[in-house]
């Protein structure tokens, strides 16, 4: 038994009082980095997969519009709806709507922005070639279609 | 009465910080959503104007590659049915890189690919003349679902960036994340590009069927 003693001389407990500056520093990391929802999506969005995703070098040349189907469906009804800040819009607002993100930006970056549609999987391309319509009117040509990353199986 | 004080301990127990910050921790973990804005770009055409129609152009009929996708989500790919868009991508790079009657500029661009993408030349007289006259020319109807015209858009895509990719010796993926926020990026994406460009047409979605 006495050959064994020696080892429990060694120090059995590892030093734990840094652990709480470590989690601290992961809680900051994600306090930071969480943006919270300023405005409530009103309608359905199961944004499609694709695999040749790009990113913007600019966000803030990015607005956002969101088109499906209403989840308050006995307010709004059950045909997908077009959803820009926080109000669902008619087709023919669209356009005035762009106008005003517009002259949120720079002047010379006017010509530059970029509109990104999250659109529901299940909405058909008739509604979506409606906005897209009212999108050329509004002379905001560059669309960016959200979606999220496809794992590919090789 | 000076003792009484000391008696008492001076140290806050901070043994159970680690529960509170495990706590928040956890509550931040699973509200996160990281902010995505990735997606696929694309550049409408310009407003019609009623005083200046666009100008009527002639086009070979073998210089548009066609892809048709009805109220099914069925495919009509340069005429023929298809259930899927299995190896769509394949389809377009080689009609994009077949150099049917190649001018003599496109010649020259041809002598520039490297081998991997000339092996994709097969010079059909009945497909497109070379990159720069081909057209991807994608029609959906009004019924098609939005997820099955990016799936076909996300492949037409892919055709033209891994040609793009290829001429630069670089992955796709990463030829793709190049922003073009410095010099040497920015002629990275030229090389690649030069000669070839992105033509891909997304024709106005008819009524029919719907």
């Amino acid at each position: 038994m006495a050959k064994f003693k020696k080892k429990t001389k060694t120090s059995e407990n590892i030093p734990t009082s840094a652990l709480p500056d470590i989690i601290f520093m992961l809680l900051f990391f994600f306090m930071v980095t969480t943006v919270l929802r300023e405005q409530e999506i009103l309608v359905e969005q199961k944004i499609p997969q694709a695999t040749q995703l790009q990113k913007l070098q600019k966000k803030t040349l990015i607005s956002y519009i969101y088109i499906g189907k209403p989840k308050n469906t006995a307010l709004y009804g059950s045909e997908p709806r077009v959803q820009a800040n926080d109000a669902l819009l008619n087709s023919a607002d669209i356009v005035q709507w762009v106008n005003q993100e517009r002259d949120l930006l720079p002047e010379s970056e006017r010509g530059m922005i970029t509109i990104s549609m999250k659109v529901d999987k299940d909405v058909k391309m008739g509604p979506i070639s409606d906005v897209q319509t009212e999108l050329r009117e509004a002379d905001a040509r560059r669309v960016l279609y959200a979606s999220v990353g496809k794992v590919v199986k090789n | 009465m000076a003792r009484k004080k000391n008696r008492m301990s001076q140290e806050v127990n901070a043994g159970s910080m680690a529960d509170i910050a495990f706590l928040l921790l956890i509550f931040f973990l699973v509200t996160t959503t990281i902010a995505s804005d990735k997606g696929i770009l694309n550049v409408l055409p310009p407003k019609l104007d009623p005083n200046n129609p666009p100008p009527e152009i002639d086009k070979n009929e073998r210089n548009i590659f066609t892809i048709l996708i009805n109220a099914n989500d069925d495919l009509l790919v340069e005429g023929e049915y298809r259930d899927n868009a299995n190896g769509l991508d394949e389809d377009i790079k080689a009609f994009v890189l077949n150099f049917g009657r190649p001018d003599e500029e496109a010649s020259a661009l041809f002598n520039t690919l490297p081998a991997s993408l000339q092996a994709l030349s097969a010079r059909d007289q009945d497909s497109s003349d070379h990159p720069g006259e081909a057209v991807v020319s994608i029609k959906t109807n009004r019924g098609t679902s939005y997820e099955k015209y990016l799936e076909i858009f996300d492949l037409a895509k892919k055709a033209y960036f891994d040609i793009y990719a290829a001429r630069v010796n670089l992955d796709t993926d990463e030829y793709r994340a190049l922003t073009g926020k410095d010099e040497a990026e920015e002629a990275l994406i030229d090389k690649g590009k030069e000669g070839i460009p992105m033509a891909i047409s997304i024709a106005e979605p008819d009524k029919i069927g719907s």
